[in-house]
């Protein structure tokens, strides 16, 4: 663990989580297979027929992405909730806008950009174009900060809270939706030999948006949660 | 320095304390007692600023504590019943993440005094997991002496500690008065600190 003394209460806060999930690396690997897995399974349960592979190939890649990520959200604040590591970032003079969009940030980088790294080699079993291939790491990048984003507000809200997991999902799928329109209709022009550019802006906008208001919401949700 | 003007606590459609009022001036501190379930904790959460006061304010140097925000957050620091150290660093890298994110960076040097301090020395590269419960106290210890805060907000901080822990506790706590500064500290257990500094809360009362 070296690090310069120069870091900033908020790099600290990053860098912290990325050396937590450094040592609980087994939960980040469960999530990353279980991405793998639940891909593999449609060709497999589908058969080898490629047009119609290539068809669903879209929608695939991106509820799985979806359920992937809600996996890793009840890690987000829950651990640091339990030992009590929450309460004292709260009570640092730096403002919860940035401890929510700090944590954030870590689970992103811990558990969505594995998945943006695999997601081109499963597109490989669906007997997808290059192209295409590119557009899904794209839409993944673009989308998957959202997903966190969003899932943090989710995260927040039910912390300690029994069936939290339950709860989680029930509250932040509805809310992936646009993404995951948004995402799929991308790769889905793209294997259509459209151009995928208006969903990519589309994500872009939506990814801008979240940036600004959802960790704001999740630091009211934290508040609230260790009142 | 501190103020508690009409202070108020209600939990679900209980009255904790209503109308508490007190002072803590540098080099002074409150013992708070009171039995289980009396509101200590829920008292020592609201002079954090972890929760609001259903009515009162908190004043430091003079201004409502929820409107001063990070401003009082460096001030203070609070150990809960929780010690918050995470099981998953070493003690080093607890205090030295745990002062970074606090805008209070540490030197290996100064994690190491402050390990030393406590008697963690031998342990100071372990995993925290591997420590007993006495021993995580002792490390929440260290964290408050590496902390540059003038008030201390302890919940039943001898709590799991030994004789050897305990006095190192008093002395901390009393080096800490000696400079200056201020302790709020709420314990079922004699703790044997000048009774010239003390002023008492009694929450049963």
């Amino acid at each position: 663990m070296t690090s310069p003394p120069n870091f900033s209460m908020f790099r600290w806060l990053v860098w912290r989580d990325l050396i937590l999930a450094w040592r609980r690396r087994t939960d980040v690997l469960a999530t990353l297979f279980f991405f793998v897995i639940v891909v593999s399974l449609f060709p497999l349960g589908i058969g080898p027929e490629p047009q119609l592979l290539r068809t669903v190939a879209p929608g695939v890649v991106w509820v799985a992405a979806l359920l992937a990520s809600m996996l890793s959200l009840g890690r987000m604040f829950g651990n640091d909730y339990s030992d009590g590591t929450l309460e004292q970032l709260l009570l640092t003079p730096q403002p919860t806008y940035l401890i929510a969009l700090g944590k954030t940030i870590g689970q992103w980088l811990v558990s969505e950009v594995p998945l943006i790294i695999i997601a081109p080699l499963l597109g490989v079993q669906f007997g997808l174009s290059e192209r295409t291939l590119v557009v899904i790491a794209l839409s993944l990048l673009l989308g998957t900060p959202v997903l966190s984003l969003i899932g943090a507000i989710g995260a927040a809200l039910t912390l300690g809270l029994r069936a939290a997991n339950v709860l989680v999902a029930l509250l932040v799928l509805p809310l992936y939706v646009p993404v995951l329109i948004f995402g799929a209709g991308a790769v889905e022009a793209s294997v259509n030999g459209m151009t995928p550019q208006p969903f990519i802006f589309l994500l872009a906008a939506t990814l801008v948006l979240s940036l600004v208001f959802a960790p704001w919401a999740t630091a009211a949700a934290l508040r609230i949660s260790v009142e | 320095m501190l103020e508690a003007v009409n202070l108020g606590c209600v939990r679900g459609d209980r009255r904790l304390f209503r109308g508490l009022n007190f002072a803590i001036r540098p080099g002074e501190f409150i013992e708070l007692r009171g039995p289980n379930g009396g509101g200590k904790t829920s008292l020592l959460r609201i002079i954090s600023g972890l929760a609001p006061p259903a009515e009162g304010e908190v004043r430091w140097r003079g201004q409502n504590i929820r409107k001063l925000g990070e401003e009082y957050a460096s001030e203070i620091a609070y150990v809960a019943h929780q010690n918050g150290v995470k099981d998953e660093l070493s003690p080093t890298e607890n205090l030295l993440i745990a002062g970074g994110v606090s805008g209070n960076a540490l030197s290996r040097e100064q994690a190491r005094q402050a390990l030393a301090a406590v008697g963690l020395q031998r342990q100071r590269d372990l995993t925290t997991r591997l420590l007993s419960a006495g021993q995580r106290r002792r490390l929440a210890l260290a964290r408050l002496r590496a902390s540059r805060a003038k008030l201390w907000i302890l919940d039943e901080v001898l709590s799991s500690l030994d004789d050897a822990g305990m006095n190192l506790a008093r002395d901390l706590i009393s080096a800490h008065l000696i400079s200056e500064g201020m302790a709020i500290i709420a314990t079922h257990q004699e703790l044997g600190l000048p009774a010239g500094l003390m002023s008492r809360i009694d929450l049963a009362t």
